[in-house]
């Protein structure tokens, strides 16, 4: 007997851990249905439907990509020195980064938010926020350049930033952290009483764009996390989510995490502005850098404003209130009609999604549980028009489509899940490859979404690409979502770390892009607006030189006369006016980088020449046939050396052993 | 002397008339394409003055050796308005005297200007084709690069087509016009006979 079970035992563990190992769950899905490469591809020499302006993260920059193809088409310098076209380094775009801190050449771009008029994309401007050192940007979706840079005083990190209102009204600076307002130095555990929140409304000049701070709402201290205004019915006031009402100010992880329900803050900015207008605001000083590039001097300039309008809204009640919201949200999302704002909590179960009717009605009723520092909190019931039950885990961000759906992304569950908003039943699931943050449906935020495409931004990449080191890409996803069930088209790698991206209809960009600056147009201080009036200046120790770039020469090509304790100025304008023809500048041993110079346009690179001899300097964009060709000599002599100052193009003289 | 029928003095006057338009239309275009040139360049020559992608098609053409071209190069840009005048003086002339004569003069002056416009253009194009500068970076033995008369040619990475523009089809058509109006009244005088 025992002889026969034993065999029998044996073959059974076998067949049972063969059984087991069938029945361990795979990986994820791959969940490529149809024929999604037809859907996704743009044949050469066609172009791309959308325009995705994509954040960088922490690498300071936006990145243009192509929809549906998820080809990068541009990395746009905002925050960050970029030496691949001088920014930051060239002497006219250095200002663009000077902050009350002086020059700093990084900053943790998040968000971008495409301008609206009429609560629908207008294709002027793009905004975006730097997180780090409190920064708000405006790029032109014309030049595709940053434009002007506004630091933000009294925030400890501008992440709830930079949403804008209707009609671009106001782009929002809210801070992340609480601090002690005016640099105070008290203990850190004081942080219930002394460190508080601050949120600045920027207004923008609707022609020029412009911006300025019209004024900061000061609040209580906790965290603001992210912000959409009001369109439609509720155009004229603006909704923040808030965590760490706990006021916790170390291990944010669990004592930031204790309460039921964080807050939705809903604003009435326009009873703010009316306060501003009867002169309710303080003003308080401040220091904060203000900077602007201007396309006709090439040029940007940098003041310090020393001064901003503070309402304390603790003092006014009724400017804001909170709504409850479970577990530290993170969206908070305004559908296309205006009527209803998704809240994320991202450690909550459920997803709230409260009516702006109800709110108006809870405001007028007082129907309160309380306060909180003086802000009414209004009833979590009253507020409310339903809950989504058991969407996924980790809500973190929700989008609209056209047809009145919405779309959430779930981190900790990695899917993204479809509802839709009034009857707020889940319709659809699908995974993301992995840990989405943001999503990005086609004109999402806007009174009108295109739909048809969606993006998610993912934080975790691992597998997804061929292995590059532990240091990957971030990874996206393109679905389409124009049917009933959402389908996977596409996975692309993006550069930086994405977060939030906006996208906009390719038509409404294209015929405007800029393909040249008119040199007729030029007013840099610098410019040689022909060969002709190409020369070196000496001005004491600063060697100035005038130089012209043309396929294929450099004017002059020939400098001497520059001694060694000299800082020579090479001021290039490029005298081309034909498209996509840009010339570089670099010079040996020159400790910063490389400049661009777009065709009409003028740039300067500084050099301090550090040993004696003949230095080489080039143009390093592959220009013409001749380009190798485009080159140049600048002689440095000794210090107190008797070189006279002398330049020229195509001289051929015999000098021999002359000195 | 014969007289005109009031068809053809009409119409006469008429294409005079038409002929004005030579001053705000352009009357003659030299289109380019090349790889790196997709989108074309163009050259329009007008009755005084040349515009277009100038610019740039001197830019790309230096590196042949070709001479940069400027309005003030061409002392036809100073005359040709007085020429075209002319030209409409005379039809007008030929409306108001009603006289046969007087309507082959205007064929044959337009007739005149046309072959002269094209000589004038061809020796200027062979000038600008064959008279490069020698110090020019490329220099392809035995080449020259003088654009086509009419129709189009190929030079190097370009082709390029010259053909006449708006005011140089108004300066055909009357022609055209004039042709059959002087067969018109020829025909009918002899029926007459």
């Amino acid at each position: 007997m025992k002889t026969l079970v034993k065999p029998f035992v044996l073959l059974l563990a076998g067949a049972s851990a063969f059984l087991f190992y069938g029945c361990k769950p795979k990986g994820p899905q791959e969940a490529i249905v149809g024929d999604a490469a037809s859907k996704v591809y743009v044949a050469p020499g066609k172009y791309d439907e959308f325009y995705n302006i994509v954040s960088g993260g922490f690498n300071g920059q936006l990145s243009i990509y192509g929809i549906p193809s998820g080809r990068l088409l541009k990395i746009l310098p905002v925050f960050s020195v970029f030496p691949e076209n001088g920014y930051g380094y060239s002497e006219e775009t250095k200002p663009m980064l000077n902050t009350s801190h002086g020059f700093v050449p990084w900053d943790d771009l998040h968000h971008v938010a495409i301008s609206t008029t009429k609560g629908v994309h207008d294709g002027r401007w793009v905004f975006a926020n730097g997180n780090n050192t409190p920064r708000v940007a405006r790029v032109s979706l014309k030049s595709f350049r940053t434009e002007e840079i506004l630091e933000i005083p009294n925030s400890g990190g501008n992440h709830s930033s930079p949403f804008i209102t209707e009609n671009t009204e106001y782009v929002i600076a809210g801070t992340r952290f609480s601090i002690p307002m005016g640099g105070k130095d008290v203990p850190i555990s004081s942080y219930k009483e002394n460190f508080k929140g601050s949120i600045s409304f920027i207004k923008v000049d609707s022609t020029s764009g412009r911006m300025n701070i019209a004024f900061q709402l000061r609040t209580p201290g906790f965290n603001f996390d992210l912000s959409r205004g009001g369109k439609g019915p509720s155009h004229g006031w603006f909704f923040f989510s808030c965590y760490n009402t706990e006021q916790a100010y170390t291990l944010l992880e669990v004592n930031a995490s204790q309460k039921d329900k964080d807050f939705i803050m809903a604003v009435n900015w326009k009873k703010a502005e009316e306060y501003i207008a009867q002169g309710k605001g303080t003003k308080e000083k401040a220091n904060y850098a203000h900077n602007i590039y201007n396309d006709k001097t090439h040029t940007a300039t940098s003041t310090m404003e020393k001064e901003v309008t503070v309402l304390d809204i603790t003092q006014f009640p009724d400017i804001a209130y909170f709504i409850p919201c479970p577990k530290s949200p993170h969206g908070t999302d305004v559908d296309p009609t205006g009527e209803y704002i998704v809240g994320s909590g991202k450690l909550a179960a459920i997803m709230p999604v409260f009516a702006f009717s109800k709110i108006q009605k809870a405001i007028a009723d007082k129907e309160f549980e309380g306060d909180f520092n003086g802000i009414p909190v209004i009833k979590y019931e009253a507020a409310l028009h339903g809950e989504v039950k058991k969407p996924g885990l980790g809500p973190l961000h929700t989008e609209f489509d056209e047809k009145g759906n919405a779309y959430t992304s779930m981190f900790v569950s990695s899917e993204i899940v479809k509802w839709n908003v009034k009857t707020l039943e889940i319709l659809d699931k699908i995974p993301t490859y992995y840990s989405i943050g943001h999503l990005s449906v086609m004109g999402g935020p806007t009174m009108k979404p295109y739909g048809k495409y969606m993006v998610a931004y993912n934080k975790i990449t691992k597998d997804r690409y061929l292995p590059t080191g532990p240091e990957l890409a971030q990874s996206a996803q393109l679905y389409d979502i124009s049917g009933d069930k959402m389908k996977l088209l596409l996975d692309f790698p993006t550069v930086g770390e994405p977060h939030y991206a906006e996208a906009i209809p390719a038509s409404m960009i294209q015929a405007n892009s800029l393909k040249i600056y008119k040199i007729e147009e030029n007013e840099h201080p610098y410019a040689a607006k022909g060969e002709g009036k190409a020369r070196v200046e000496r001005k004491g120790k600063e060697v100035h030189v005038y130089m012209t770039a043309i396929r294929s020469h450099l004017t002059p090509d020939n400098i001497e006369g520059i001694k060694l304790g000299d800082v020579v100025y090479f001021h290039v304008t490029n005298l081309e006016q034909d498209w996509d023809v840009p010339h570089g500048f670099a010079v040996k041993g020159a400790a910063n980088a490389e400049i661009l110079i777009m065709p009409g346009e003028t740039q300067t690179l500084k050099w301090t020449p550090d040993e004696v001899g003949v230095s080489p300097f080039y143009c390093t964009d592959f220009c013409s046939a001749l380009h190798q060709e485009m080159q140049g000599y600048a002689r440095v002599s000794p210090a107190g050396s008797n070189v006279p100052l002398k330049f020229s193009t195509g001289v051929v003289e015999e000098t021999g052993s002359k000195k | 002397m014969k007289s005109l029928k009031v068809f053809t003095r009409v119409a006469v006057g008429l294409s005079a008339l038409t002929l004005i338009y030579a001053y705000f239309v352009p009357l003659w275009q030299i289109l380019m394409w090349a790889p790196q040139y997709p989108e074309g360049l163009e050259m329009k020559i007008w009755i005084n003055t040349i515009t277009g992608d100038v610019r740039t098609i001197s830019a790309l053409n230096h590196y042949i050796g070709m001479k940069t071209i400027e309005v003030s190069m061409f002392p036809e840009f100073g005359y040709m308005i007085y020429v075209v005048g002319a030209i409409i003086g005379t039809g007008l002339l030929a409306s108001i005297l009603n006289k046969r004569f007087m309507l082959v003069t205007y064929l044959l002056v337009i007739l005149a200007a046309g072959i002269g416009a094209l000589v004038d253009f061809y020796l200027w194009g062979y000038d600008y084709g064959h008279n490069l500068n020698p110090e020019a970076p490329i220099k392809i033995e035995g080449m020259s690069y003088q654009p086509p008369l009419i129709g189009t040619k190929v030079l190097l990475n370009f082709t390029a087509f010259s053909g006449p523009d708006i005011g140089g089809w108004i300066f055909i058509g009357v022609g055209v016009l004039l042709c059959g109006l002087v067969f018109y009244e020829w025909k009918s005088n002899k029926v007459i006979k």
